[in-house]
């Protein structure tokens, strides 16, 4: 019966009601997208991390990977002899470099040199993979954007140049590949056009100051868990002083560093829709109460006790919260996306990462506490009608 | 005897001042009698009406019902007390609009912890006996003002009160509509309800067996009508 006249009361004036209903949605809205947008960023970093499962970047001293233009000399010893550790399951070294194709209409690419059977850098979605040299041919993949703006498709040979003869201004150190699959990168931004090649064939590209270098190595170890993980990044560290390892969790600690004025934003705004969900029930039930006093007075007269007005005028406000987090949890997951498809597109970004994730432990959290807090809101016009006095209540009402 | 006043006072303060609305009322009321109270606005009449109903208490001296004084009561007592032996009906009716009248009556019913059904059952029995046996899914906006007045009767005698106490009960309706409630009142005397009514009226007044008259908190006089003009016939009693 409680519930039915809570029900009937919100129903009496449908518009307000309608209203605070999509304000409570609005603010639990943003609420749960500051939430995705606090986590997700991190999250979305480790899964990006973590999509082939290498948990160490080994990187030139002092570098993080790819921060730089510097490459590791010696890259051959390196892996090989983090290949011999027995803590260490896989090895994937990758150089990174610029390669331009002359008289095309896409002057340059990024270019990858990789071991085709560890590396982590690439899903193969049509064609076939790189391979190694295979006479004057090189067998290549690249991405959607390199296909998209160069004009060429999967099974095209095109030329490739790793210099330009600055007397003669032309292509130097050519080679002819054959576009063999198309790839998407992970780690790559979207609208950078990138050809990934078999690590040899770009080490000869480039020369012989290239013969032994890599960008950086990825590196898997046998065991998982982090004390263990971080016993081989020390262990590169002690054996390997050309280099600096790094593990998934410093990194996503070192990324979360630079992003934790993005997290106090999203936990101000957060505390803001609270805040709002908080004044538009405690608003919304107090007018209610007031209206009603002769009404509640009168229930008190028939015989509803004081817990029973509390409970009801709480009931109201816990009904009002309740379906505008249900309204709030579709409006913030489609505006998520939609703000996820806008940043996605800011330059420089890799194409897998996402700014808003759907983390269902920390969103539930967030709609319980805004649940809660609209209970709260409640509880004082809940407690000031239950506290009517029965007979002055009536008085006035009589009077007036 | 259900009802006892002795030298019943209550003075309440509004603003600065301390008004004396009831001063040094005793009264008995038999079980089974029908009382109108009458007199002048703000003569204290729905001040009795409250202390008599356990909604409040006196500033000084003693309210008994059933042998229960009520002073001594808690307020979680008190309204029990109210919910299971006494029943209220209001000069505007006060009946909750969005609930239709079935649902009316059967709230204080729910108040008491009875079983849907058996409410349901109940609250068109009641709706039957107050003659609106069509009107059980009508919302109180669908109702004339007499029919939301008899909404309210059914809905005080839902949990079967002692003692049914109405405040100026006719004062929203018209004369005809008024004259067709006090029947209904008469016959609920009739069936062996304790009623006890507030009316500044004099003509509603005569529907009571017994008058009493309030002047400035104090009992003016103490009357009993040799007849009343409360007659209805063929009706059948409440169950």
């Amino acid at each position: 019966m409680r519930f039915t006249l809570a029900f009937a009361t919100l129903r009496r004036h449908p518009a307000r009601t309608l209203l605070a209903i999509l304000g409570i949605a609005v603010a639990a809205a943003l609420l749960l997208d500051m939430v995705m947008l606090a986590t997700g960023m991190s999250e979305s970093f480790r899964s990006l991390l973590m999509t082939r499962g290498y948990q160490l970047r080994v990187s030139p001293k002092g570098t993080l990977p790819f921060d730089s233009e510097a490459t590791i000399d010696g890259a051959t010893g390196i892996v090989a002899a983090l290949r011999a550790s027995p803590d260490i399951k896989a090895v994937s070294p990758v150089l990174g470099a610029t390669l331009s194709m002359p008289s095309e209409k896409m002057p340059t690419a990024f270019a990858l040199g990789l071991e085709r059977g560890v590396q982590g850098d690439y899903t193969v979605e049509r064609g076939t993979d790189i391979s190694d040299v295979d006479g004057n041919v090189i067998h290549a993949v690249v991405s959607r954007t390199f296909l998209e703006r160069s004009g060429y498709d999967v099974g095209d040979t095109i030329t490739i140049a790793a210099g330009i003869d600055a007397q003669l201004r032309t292509a130097a150190r050519t080679r002819r590949a054959v576009l063999a699959g198309q790839a998407r990168f992970i780690y790559v931004p979207n609208e950078t056009p990138v050809i990934a090649l078999a690590l040899p064939a770009l080490r000869a590209m480039l020369g012989s100051g290239f013969r032994d270098r890599m960008s950086l190595a990825m590196v898997e170890s046998r065991a998982n868990d982090s004390t263990k993980v971080e016993a081989v990044r020390a262990w590169i560290a002690q054996t390997q002083p050309r280099v600096t390892a790094i593990s998934t969790d410093t990194a996503i600690r070192q990324v979360e560093e630079r992003l934790s004025y993005f997290r106090q934003l999203a936990f101000v705004l957060g505390a803001i829709s609270l805040g709002i969900g908080f004044l538009l029930v405690s608003t919304l039930v107090t007018l209610s109460v007031n209206e009603r006093r002769g009404e509640i007075a009168v229930l008190r007269a028939i015989g509803t006790q004081r817990t029973g007005v509390l409970q009801q005028v709480l009931l109201e406000g816990l009904m009002l919260s309740g379906a505008g987090i249900i309204a709030g949890l579709g409006l913030g997951v489609i505006t998520a996306q939609w703000l996820n498809t806008i940043l996605r597109d800011f330059p420089g970004l890799p194409a897998a990462f996402n700014f808003f994730v759907w983390s269902p432990g920390a969103a539930w959290r967030s709609l319980a506490l805004l649940l809660v807090s609209g209970s709260i809101a409640g509880l004082l016009p809940a407690w000031r009608a239950a506290s009517t006095p029965v007979a002055r209540a009536l008085r006035e009402e009589a009077v007036g | 005897m259900i009802l006892r006043c002795v030298d019943v006072a209550r003075a309440y303060r509004m603003g600065d001042a301390t008004i004396a609305a009831v001063r040094g009322v005793s009264l008995d009321i038999e079980r089974g009698e029908f009382v109108a109270i009458t007199g002048p606005s703000g003569c204290g009449k729905s001040t009795l009406l409250h202390l008599l109903g356990a909604v409040d208490v006196p500033t000084s001296g003693s309210v008994t019902i059933d042998g229960r004084s009520t002073s001594a009561l808690t307020d979680r007592e008190a309204t029990d007390f109210r919910l299971r032996h006494i029943g209220f009906v209001f000069q505007r009716f006060y009946l909750m609009p969005t609930l239709s009248a079935a649902e009316n009556v059967e709230l204080p019913m729910a108040e008491a912890g009875v079983k849907r059904a058996v409410r349901r059952a109940r609250a068109r029995e009641l709706l039957g006996y107050v003659g609106l046996e069509r009107r059980n899914d009508h919302r109180p906006t669908q109702l004339s003002g007499g029919e939301q007045q008899r909404v309210a009767i059914a809905r005080a005698m839902a949990n079967g009160p002692s003692l049914l106490l109405a405040d100026e009960p006719t004062g929203e309706l018209d004369a005809e509509t008024g004259a067709s409630l006090l029947e209904l009142f008469g016959r609920l005397h009739r069936d062996g309800t304790t009623l006890v009514f507030v009316t500044h009226d004099a003509t509603v007044a005569r529907a009571a067996a017994r008058v009493v008259r309030l002047k400035d908190g104090r009992v003016e006089s103490d009357t009993r009508n040799a007849t009343t003009n409360a007659t209805a016939a063929g009706m059948e009693p409440i169950a």
